[in-house]
């Protein structure tokens, strides 16, 4: 489908254009240079960062340190390295980003679609949570979670994510739906399609733009926590928490090549996601549904 | 029993009451248009006979089943929207068939109807495309075709043409008309614009403040208006509403018109009851084309009046001119041919058709039968 690409730049002389070209790259030069030295830090020997400069690139390039944060280095009392918690954060991180972005576009095709007496109320009581901070809520979901015997389990992680997410993935879902144009459910009810056959047939194949941005957010904000990971992850503790574990050691040598390997690690697949949903973030998928 | 029988229903928000004891029966292949200004109450009554809000008191009955409370799928009605509604991640095809997919229809019997109301509105080229990749008028056909696939007892329309530009719109009005001729299909069409209301209908419900004021055929209602509202509704220009009252001048009833220099103006009257009237204040209705220049007067009629009186504005229109001048309290417009020799100012004959004329009750605003 052909989106008619507006321009909507406004026309500037090329002198200050030039002017803004070279500014933008200054900045981006400087927030790209802790990734740098992230990166070329993590592909040195350690005698090169104790010895040298930080800045210059390897003498003597190696994935070595890559190797033992991944699957070699001490964590806590373990050698186990990232590994196992990478698959931790994992399986907390999918089913929690998926359950509280389903459940965030059912209520907001509920709170706009299938209005109800009170509607407005309880969204704004939902809105609240956002408000919430995580000290607050850390004693009593500790006790909800010890009821519920979901202490120190992934489940009881991805509880406590989805229901803390689910403020944010409501409101987002909630202002897409309230522009989306209720002609299209009446229809779709006089054409025969019950409750979850138009959510599933009109609404959300026309969702994907405010799909990506709750996807992105939660999945940053659930990968990223470190409080509730370190708090209720008990055995089974997220990538956060290692790399806390690993970096903070305060035991023998700090080999902060390795440090920076697990560092990145940790930020690679928020930014994957970023890199691969950002494409989709700004198509206007409801071009047409009515007059234009 | 009509087809579709609309019985004293009303409509309640908490307290506000937006419809009152409507009644209308709509008979197998009618075309019913319900029109009025906004906030009538049209739409509202159009989505009851949907099921798309509940009705507060009454009943409403499809084929002599009553509906109130039925699911709108289960009425067999199909709906076009202002907005038209399609479905915008589904193709034209997906769009028209989805009724008989929720339906369980079987694929063959789909796509064998489909093909059918694609050939009578002409859109066959168009079933691939999504509904982003069509025009206005495109738009609007494939909305009715989704309708029309689902071979439905009664079609609902909610102004469906006031998103178009005017020309497409009297086109599709055309052609709506036309398919109506052919198919013979039950029609309830909502809209605020008069002209597709008479053009389109067989019957007329104009309504306002949540009252049916008229139904009748759009004869009735262009002739014989119940009241002052529907006659200056129906109509543009709109209908011209004197204050007079009646003289008797020689036994006949006669309007008495006075200007606001005192002049006194007779209008005799057809209608002999208005007799009863002798002495009483009225409202006096004429419609723009039943005031003419002399030579434009209809030859058919027995009582043409002549009005002199001087012109204040004239407005030509191509087809017509409009001249206006002003008669008692109020400013007048009379609809002319096109190549009448008058100008501002001048003193003109105005020829007044008094058989068209109509007179009103000041009280109760209710026309005067005769």
């Amino acid at each position: 489908m052909a989106v008619a690409e507006q321009d909507t730049a406004v026309r500037t002389s090329a002198v200050s254009r030039t002017l803004i070209y070279l500014i933008l790259l200054l900045f981006a030069l400087f927030y790209l240079l802790p990734f740098f030295v992230m990166l070329v830090n993590s592909l040195k020997p350690l005698s090169e960062i104790t010895g040298g400069n930080m800045m210059a690139l390897p003498q003597d390039w190696t994935i070595a340190p890559w190797l033992s944060a991944w699957s070699t280095a001490q964590i806590g009392v373990e050698p186990t390295g990232l590994r196992p918690y990478f698959l931790n954060s994992l399986m907390m991180v999918v089913p929690a980003v998926a359950i509280s972005t389903v459940l965030g576009a059912l209520n907001g095709y509920v709170l706009t679609k299938w209005r109800f007496r009170g509607d407005t109320f309880l969204f704004g009581l939902m809105l609240f949570s956002c408000f919430i901070p995580f000290q607050i809520v850390l004693i009593p979901m500790a006790r909800m979670l010890g009821i519920m015997g979901l202490a120190g389990s992934i489940p009881g992680l991805i509880l406590v994510h989805v229901v803390y997410g689910l403020g944010f993935t409501t409101l987002y879902f909630r202002n897409y739906y309230a522009a989306f144009p209720t002609e299209l459910v009446r229809a779709a009810m006089i054409d025969g399609a019950g409750f979850f056959r138009i959510f599933w047939r009109i609404m959300l194949p026309v969702s994907g733009p405010i799909a990506v941005v709750s996807v992105i957010w939660q999945f940053t904000n659930i990968w990223n926590d470190f409080l509730f990971g370190a708090s209720f992850g008990g055995q089974s503790q997220p990538m956060t928490v290692a790399l806390n574990n690993l970096v903070q050691s305060s035991t023998g040598v700090k080999e902060y090549n390795v440090h920076f390997a697990g560092a990145i690690i940790a930020a690679l697949p928020t930014l994957l996601v970023y890199v691969v949903a950002g494409r989709f973030f700004v198509r206007g998928l409801m071009a047409g549904s009515v007059k234009g | 029993m009509g087809f579709l029988d609309i019985r004293n229903v009303t409509k309640s928000y908490g307290s506000v009451k937006v419809l009152h004891n409507v009644d209308i029966d709509v008979q197998q292949g009618e075309f019913l248009v319900l029109v009025g200004p906004s906030g009538c109450g049209k739409s509202t009554l159009l989505n009851m006979i949907a099921g798309l809000e509940s009705i507060t008191t009454g009943e409403i009955a499809i084929k002599g089943r009553v509906v109130n409370g039925v699911h709108p799928s289960r009425r067999n009605i199909a709906m076009v929207f202002q907005s038209y509604a399609l479905y915008p991640n589904m193709t034209v095809g997906q769009n028209m068939t989805f009724g008989l997919e929720m339906h369980g229809v079987p694929k063959p019997e789909r796509a064998a109807a489909l093909a059918k109301v694609a050939k009578l509105l002409q859109i066959e080229q168009l079933l691939d495309r999504k509904p982003g990749q069509l025009s206005g008028g495109q738009r609007q056909r494939v909305a009715m075709g989704r309708a029309l696939v689902r071979d439905p007892d009664v079609f609902l329309f909610d102004e469906p043409l006031s998103n178009l530009d005017a020309k497409l719109r009297v086109d599709m009005r055309t052609e709506i008309k036309k398919l109506h001729d052919k198919l013979k299909t039950t029609i309830v069409y909502v809209t605020h614009d008069q002209i597709e209301a008479m053009t389109l209908s067989t019957r007329i419900a104009v309504m306002f403040a949540g009252e049916v004021q008229q139904l009748g055929t759009p004869k009735e209602i262009y002739d014989t208006p119940t009241n002052v509202y529907v006659a200056t509704f129906m109509g543009s220009p709109a209908m011209n509403v004197v204050a007079a009252s009646v003289d008797m001048r020689g036994e006949v009833p006669h309007a008495r018109v006075v200007n606001a220099d005192g002049a006194e103006q007779f209008l005799r009257f057809s209608q002999p009851n208005m007799a009863d009237w002798a002495g009483r204040d009225i409202l006096l209705g004429i419609r723009p084309e039943a005031i003419t220049d002399p030579e434009g007067a209809d030859r058919n009629s027995a009582n043409i009046a002549t009005l002199s009186n001087r012109v204040t504005v004239t407005e030509p229109a191509g087809a017509d001119t409009y001249v206006s001048m002003t008669l008692g309290d109020k400013d007048i417009v009379a609809r002319m041919r096109a190549d009448v020799n008058v100008g501002p100012n001048d003193v003109f004959d105005f020829a007044v058709n008094m058989e068209k004329a109509v007179a009103f009750d000041p009280k109760t605003q209710d026309r005067i039968r005769p």
